[in-house]
């Protein structure tokens, strides 16, 4: 019984480049939803807006362990479908940063000064040049502040997948302390709580990176 | 000569607020008129229902002898598509009291992105066209600059600039001049005039400057209550309107700008 320091970190670090992997892949599919689902939700076409509202009101509205459970357990059993624990937990993750995110999406498009819209109309633009010229860059630099808070908080919600047999940074720190002497409990669930930490700050760091970028070409400063 | 603009018993409301009834109104080819009126009067709707941001309840508003919020012909009308508004909406221009200006684009990518998205022009072709309208609103300078760095005045001049590229037929203006500060408004109605000197293009402006209305119009219609109380040539209008409530609105609106008269 009993693990070394270096054996502590070998396995946190390995934990940590799931959690990573996990975490970068369900925020870019999260953003792909949020982006699809929010512009539907304000689309002239009444099943879009349906089928986007329905999405958000189902993901948010439910719990995303239990979501987790669904993609790995249920749906395996319902349609014979046996998809891999990570693919379930980018999946589960994605789906449900991505029903917060459409509703980012759509305040901030709505957002836009009515006025925009009456241009863009004397203009004669169609309604996706509206969109792609007019009302999405000028409004993803407000989307920048809470989708940094949702990349963040998907970063930590990762941690669920542990449950569904992922071995990602928290599943390693569970598994470390049950092998561990008690003495050690400390050191490894401290180290882990600061690798996450450091994961934080790093998607912080990179979510300002692109808030200045957007600042610029949306010609909006962002509200702070 | 045949209406550029025709208004056949056209009923516009919001709710239980009817702000158009039984609406008549005309505009011949190439002909300058400004609206007047207390706010609230409808004058600014008869714009928006040109320029397709306001739709109608009843009646029948014609562009060119084409009906523009209906498709058919004769009796046999029928609700507007997006593609016949589209069609419809090639013939008008409009520029806002706030201008409305894109901030997350150039002053130039402004002017020529409709030009070039909409008409399909060429970014040569839509920047010589851009660059001939930014020197006649005096506003090459700024070509490059975004929005946010100019002034109301400015703002107007590349509004002006941005609806005149696509080349309307028709050109709304709706107080244009409401949100500047004093000291811009000259600027801004002097490139009104001068494009009404220059161009053959119809204007309907919505404004309170009499002095330039004085100069630009060939008739004023006077807004009460969704219809139009009076109407006629400035120098009549200004100097002895045939109606009570005429009389008391522009002694009003003198009082309260005494600089237009004086521009």
């Amino acid at each position: 019984m009993g693990v070394t320091f270096d054996q502590i970190i070998d396995a946190l670090l390995q934990g940590a480049y799931v959690t990573i992997w996990i975490t970068l892949a369900s925020t870019v599919g999260g953003a792909i939803l949020a982006f699809a689902s929010g512009i539907g939700s304000l689309s002239h076409f009444a099943p879009a807006r349906w089928l986007s509202k329905t999405y958000v009101q189902i993901f948010r509205g439910t719990s995303l362990l239990v979501q987790l459970f669904w993609l790995y357990y249920a749906l395996p059993v319902l349609i014979g479908i046996h998809i891999s624990p990570v693919a379930a937990g980018i999946l589960g993750l994605s789906l449900n940063i991505g029903a917060y995110g459409a509703e980012v999406v759509r305040g901030a498009l709505q957002s836009v000064d009515e006025g925009q819209l009456e241009a863009a109309r004397a203009l004669n633009f169609t309604p996706g040049q509206t969109l792609r010229r007019i009302l999405l860059p000028q409004s993803i630099i407000e989307m920048m502040p809470p989708f940094g808070n949702l990349a963040i908080q998907n970063l930590k919600d990762s941690s669920l997948v542990s449950l569904i047999s992922l071995s990602d940074l928290a599943f390693q720190a569970d598994d470390l302390r049950n092998r561990a002497f008690e003495s050690d409990t400390i050191t490894i669930l401290g180290l882990t709580l600061l690798f996450y930490f450091v994961m934080a700050l790093v998607l912080m760091g990179a979510m300002r990176l692109l808030e200045r970028y957007f600042e610029k070409v949306s010609g909006r400063e962002v509200a702070r | 000569m045949k209406p550029i603009v025709r208004f056949d018993k056209v009923t516009k409301s919001f709710g239980d607020t009817v702000i158009l009834r039984d609406f008549d109104f005309e505009l011949t080819p190439g002909e300058r008129v400004v609206l007047m009126g207390p706010s609230g009067s409808g004058k600014s709707t008869v714009l928006r229902i040109l320029m397709t941001l306001e739709d109608i309840q009843d009646g029948v508003v014609y562009i060119d002898d084409e009906p523009l919020w209906h498709e058919g012909v004769g009796n046999n009308l029928k609700p507007a598509s997006d593609k016949h508004l589209r069609k419809m909406r090639g013939n008008v221009g409009m520029v806002f009291q706030h201008f409305n200006l894109f901030p997350n684009m150039t002053v130039l990518r402004n002017i020529i992105e409709a030009p070039m998205k909409v008409l399909k022009l060429s970014r040569k072709e839509a920047e010589a066209r851009a660059d001939e309208l930014l020197a006649r609103v005096g506003m090459s300078d700024k070509r490059e600059a975004y929005p946010n760095s100019l002034s109301g005045g400015q703002k107007q001049r590349v509004a002006i600039a941005r609806a005149m590229a696509m080349r309307p037929k028709l050109l709304l203006f709706d107080e244009p001049t409401s949100a500047l500060d004093p000291e811009m408004v000259g600027d801004v109605l002097q490139v009104i005039k001068d494009l009404a000197a220059e161009h053959d293009l119809t204007m309907l402006i919505v404004t309170h400057e009499m002095g330039f209305a004085r100069d630009v119009a060939d008739r004023v219609c006077f807004f009460c209550d969704g219809q139009i109380l009076e109407q006629g040539a400035p120098s009549k209008i200004f100097t002895d309107p045939a109606e009570d409530r005429t009389r008391q609105f522009l002694r009003m609106v003198l009082h309260e700008e005494p600089a237009s008269e004086a521009s």
